[in-house]
């Protein structure tokens, strides 16, 4: 186990260096700097600027100048917010992100797992029908299409819940953004779970522990939900993806000031720095997650060793 | 089986779930079914406004960006303000003195002018200021915004140390500024950010982020309390500026909002008592529903094609005349903007004052006659429907824009067989297509003024100018420009302006489409607000009827 820990562990940074090489360069080759703005700067001032942030210099040497500040721990300066490094700004967004996509992921596994395990138990009824067809729509309706018509119908039309922003800080705040970004997990994770919840319930071990006399409640609970729950598990690292990616989406309808706010508003503005900032952050967390995965695995399945 | 359904798992995990939303996603002090939190009472009497994007810098002499424009007349002041309708008033100067030809302001500021923090505003705040928005080692887009004073552009260009710059202070409360020529519209430049005072103190103190919250001293109606990134930035009122006590408000919220559409549904959600826009797209149903809060105003901005004068065959000016006659703005503003713009048959939009536009010739010619002309001119630039023109049209990804590049498309194909395709490219692409004539064609632009003045608007066709895209060059134009620049006289300034606009249309470098409207919506409370032509608003002018809002 520690062997295989100390494995993986050396090999994510062989990962990490081939994504900032590919960040970096591809970001350059979009068209378009920084300073491009509708009013042109004046030349020597351009020229001032391009040498202030090391611009002027070849790419490979601006390449290794980053990697060096990296090492410090220094992301570097917003081209953007000029007022702002990129290590400010991504520590301002990362706990919001966190907030949202931890909640997301959270409310995504519970009612994931249970509307997947009713359904499971009981299949071809109409509560099955009803938790695969609701589940069915939550993978067809993408996110930009669901918020919304959350805001509109709980914000404007009700006026129960904000309609976006993060006001002070309230929890009701985070109410409709988590809700949009757990929808097609939780579509995902039903679908999963009632999948292999059959599987599991037509298995030997379960027909023995049926056998052997335990209450239904204890065959489930002790017996079949530890294996039915793996495939869920193997899919926890894509749904870290998709939640992250699902976020980059609706902190922007909802104005949550998050790290995906950052990457879109980045990308447009070329603002080099922040956009590398975030894809580095993303790139260690989904590193980082991935490996607690494969740890959870062997402890859920026996039959997996390291 | 049965009983474990009802009774046994799916309860635990539909209750933990429950519990999970019970403490994580519900507001457990606001409870469900409440109205949005009203701010906090020591927030006082409190305006939310909504700001589009994200201000890039609040650094008066940094920040190029409109999402910090206004913000930033909150928190500072210059030597002169504006009323809410948007004419020139004092600001820090209380008076001013001309000399005889034109090039020599003299200022007298107020001795009650504060900051922030309580210190006087004295005249060596602005020289700092001003120095520092040329000195190109601030890096500030607008230096040359401040070309018409002594040594500015020496200065702009590196060639000469910031303090050469035609700003003096001859006591604390005495301030000159000589010009390099007469500069009728200098006042107007005087309230732009580029122009404010800095607290000397702050920037010696924390350098290029003195104008972070925390750091910041400001002397206008406002001071910076606080700037959540990607959220908000939130003021307080300034208990020392010098006219506190008809300041209403005191707290404002600006909202970092981009899409329109976000923005109405925040308004309509009672998030926001003041939007900055409107989504084109929802214009008919805010126009049925929200009639009372609607607000529409001219806007001193222009929304136009340029043709790349470099690139064959635009270098012909009966093509790009053609092609200028070809369309009919009535539809594009009736039928395809729809929320009001005006049809654009000049460059200086209508909203700027004291002038009066020269125009299309054939503005009001009928609409027959007028194809007639363009098909006549279309042929004699050589094409036919046998030949027609080919060409790629460029405009920056939006619905606003491609609409109007579709119409355009359509109306140049119908009235003489022109082939356009247009293509939608990123802003940025845009912005780096267009430094070079040779790779564009047809590209959508836009341009607001900066201040109230026909110049604004003018001076960047002038051959020398970084705005002027077509390579626009023509010698008659900057003689015209050159010689309104120095002449005091009204009469005959504005005669050499229109002179100068007439011989630009005459060109056609650029096909000018619409001018813009101020549109946004003002919840009923909100009292004292006025749409001005170049959009400028000010906090301190606006006050709310609490009773009506409720907090």
């Amino acid at each position: 186990m520690l062997k295989f820990a100390l494995k993986r562990f050396l090999g994510a940074w062989p990962t990490l260096l081939i994504m900032i090489a590919i960040a970096f360069f591809m970001i350059r080759v979009a068209p378009g700097g920084p300073f491009d703005s509708e009013r042109k700067l004046p030349p020597e001032i351009e020229a001032r600027m391009l040498q202030a942030y090391h611009l002027d210099e070849p790419l490979y040497q601006q390449f290794g100048r980053y990697l060096a500040g990296l090492l410090k721990g220094d992301f570097g300066p917003s081209f953007q917010y000029k007022e702002y490094s990129v290590s400010e700004l991504v520590m301002a967004g990362f706990p919001v992100s966190l907030r949202l996509g931890g909640l997301a992921m959270l409310l995504a596994l519970v009612v994931g797992v249970s509307a997947g395990t009713i359904a499971a138990l009981r299949q071809n009824t109409r509560t099955d029908y009803a938790v695969m067809a609701v589940s069915m729509t939550g993978i067809s309706i993408p996110n930009f299409v669901m918020a919304p018509l959350l805001i509109l119908f709980f914000a404007v039309f009700l006026g129960w819940l904000p309609a976006g922003g993060l006001g002070d800080g309230s929890a009701a705040n985070l109410v409709l953004p988590v809700i949009s970004l757990a929808l097609p997990q939780i579509a995902y994770i039903s679908r999963l779970t009632r999948g292999s919840m059959i599987e599991v319930l037509h298995s030997n071990f379960i027909r023995t522990a049926r056998a052997k006399g335990l209450p239904e409640r204890l065959v489930i609970l002790r017996h079949a939900i530890k294996p039915a729950l793996l495939p869920v598990v193997s899919y926890l690292g894509p749904a870290t993806a998709a939640i992250i990616t699902g976020s980059v989406v609706i902190e922007q309808i909802f104005g949550v000031p998050g790290l995906g706010r950052f990457f879109v508003q980045g990308a447009l503005n070329r603002d080099y720095t922040l956009v590398l900032g975030v894809v580095i952050f993303y790139g260690v967390l989904i590193i980082v997650f991935n490996f607690f995965v494969d740890m959870i695995y062997a402890l859920l399945d026996p039959r997996v060793k390291y | 089986m049965i009983t474990l359904i009802r009774s046994g798992l799916p309860t635990l995990l539909l209750s933990l779930c429950l519990a999970c939303a019970a403490a994580g996603c519900v507001d457990s002090e606001t409870g469900s079914g409440a109205k949005p939190a009203p701010p906090p009472p020591e927030d006082g009497v409190v305006l939310r406004k909504g700001n589009g994007g994200e201000p890039d810098s609040l650094d008066p002499q940094r920040s190029e960006e409109t999402s910090a424009a206004d913000i930033l007349r909150d928190l500072y002041e210059g030597l002169m303000a504006e009323t809410p309708d948007g004419s020139l008033a004092p600001g820090v100067a209380e008076r001013w003195e001309i000399s005889d030809d034109g090039r020599v302001y003299t200022f007298y500021l107020r001795a009650d002018a504060r900051w922030s923090n309580g210190d006087p505003v004295v005249a060596e705040d602005f020289v700092a200021g001003m120095q520092r928005a040329v000195n190109p080692a601030t890096g500030s887009a607008y230096g040359q915004l401040l070309q018409a004073v002594e040594g500015a552009l020496d200065v702009v260009a590196g060639r000469q140390p910031p303090d050469v710059l035609g700003v003096r202070a001859l006591s604390d409360r005495v301030l000159e500024i000589r010009l390099v020529e007469p500069t009728p519209y200098f006042l107007e430049i005087l309230h732009h950010s580029t122009a404010y005072p800095v607290h000397r103190q702050s920037l010696a103190e924390f350098g290029d982020r003195f104008a972070r919250p925390g750091n910041q001293v400001s002397n206008g109606a406002f001071m910076l309390d606080d700037w959540v990134v990607q959220s908000h930035v939130k003021l307080r009122k300034n208990p020392y500026y010098r006219d506190a006590d008809n300041v209403a408000i005191d707290t404002v919220y600006y909202l970092h909002i981009e899409e329109p559409s976000a923005e109405l549904k925040r308004y309509r959600a009672g998030e926001l008592d003041y939007t900055l826009t409107l989504p084109n797209n929802q214009f008919a149903w805010i126009k049925e529903n929200l009639p009372d809060d609607l607000v529409l105003g001219p806007f001193a901005s222009v929304y136009y094609y340029q043709f790349s004068l470099d690139n064959a065959p635009f270098d012909d000016p009966r093509l790009r005349q053609a092609l200028t006659m070809a369309i009919d703005r009535e539809i594009i503003v009736d039928k395809v903007t729809g929320v009001g713009e005006i049809a654009a048959y000049s460059f200086v939009p209508v909203a700027v004052s004291n002038y009066q536009a020269a125009q299309f010739p054939w503005q009001d010619w009928p609409p027959e006659r007028r194809l007639a002309e363009a098909r006549r001119l279309y042929a004699e630039a050589g094409y036919s429907e046998k030949n027609p023109l080919q060409v790629e049209l460029f405009y920056n990804t939006s619905e606003n824009h491609k609409k109007i590049a579709l119409a355009i498309s359509a109306m140049w194909k119908q009235a003489l067989g022109v082939r356009a395709r247009p293509t939608n490219l990123e802003f940025k692409v845009l912005l780096q297509q267009r430094l070079d004539g040779s790779r564009w064609q047809v590209m959508r632009m836009g341009w607001v003024g900066d201040y109230n003045d026909a110049n604004t608007f003018l001076e960047i066709f002038h051959s020398t100018h970084g705005q002027n895209d077509p390579g626009f060059a023509n010698p008659e134009y900057d003689r015209l420009l050159a010689e309104a620049g120095q002449t005091l006289d009204p009469v005959r300034r504005l005669e050499l302006l229109q002179a100068a606009e007439r011989r630009l249309l005459s060109e056609y470098p650029v096909m000018p489409i619409y001018f813009s409207v101020v549109k946004r919506l003002v919840k009923p409370w909100v009292l004292g607000y006025r749409p001005n032509g170049l959009d400028h608003n000010y906090s301190k002018y606006l006050s709310i009827d609490t009773a009506a809002r409720g907090f």
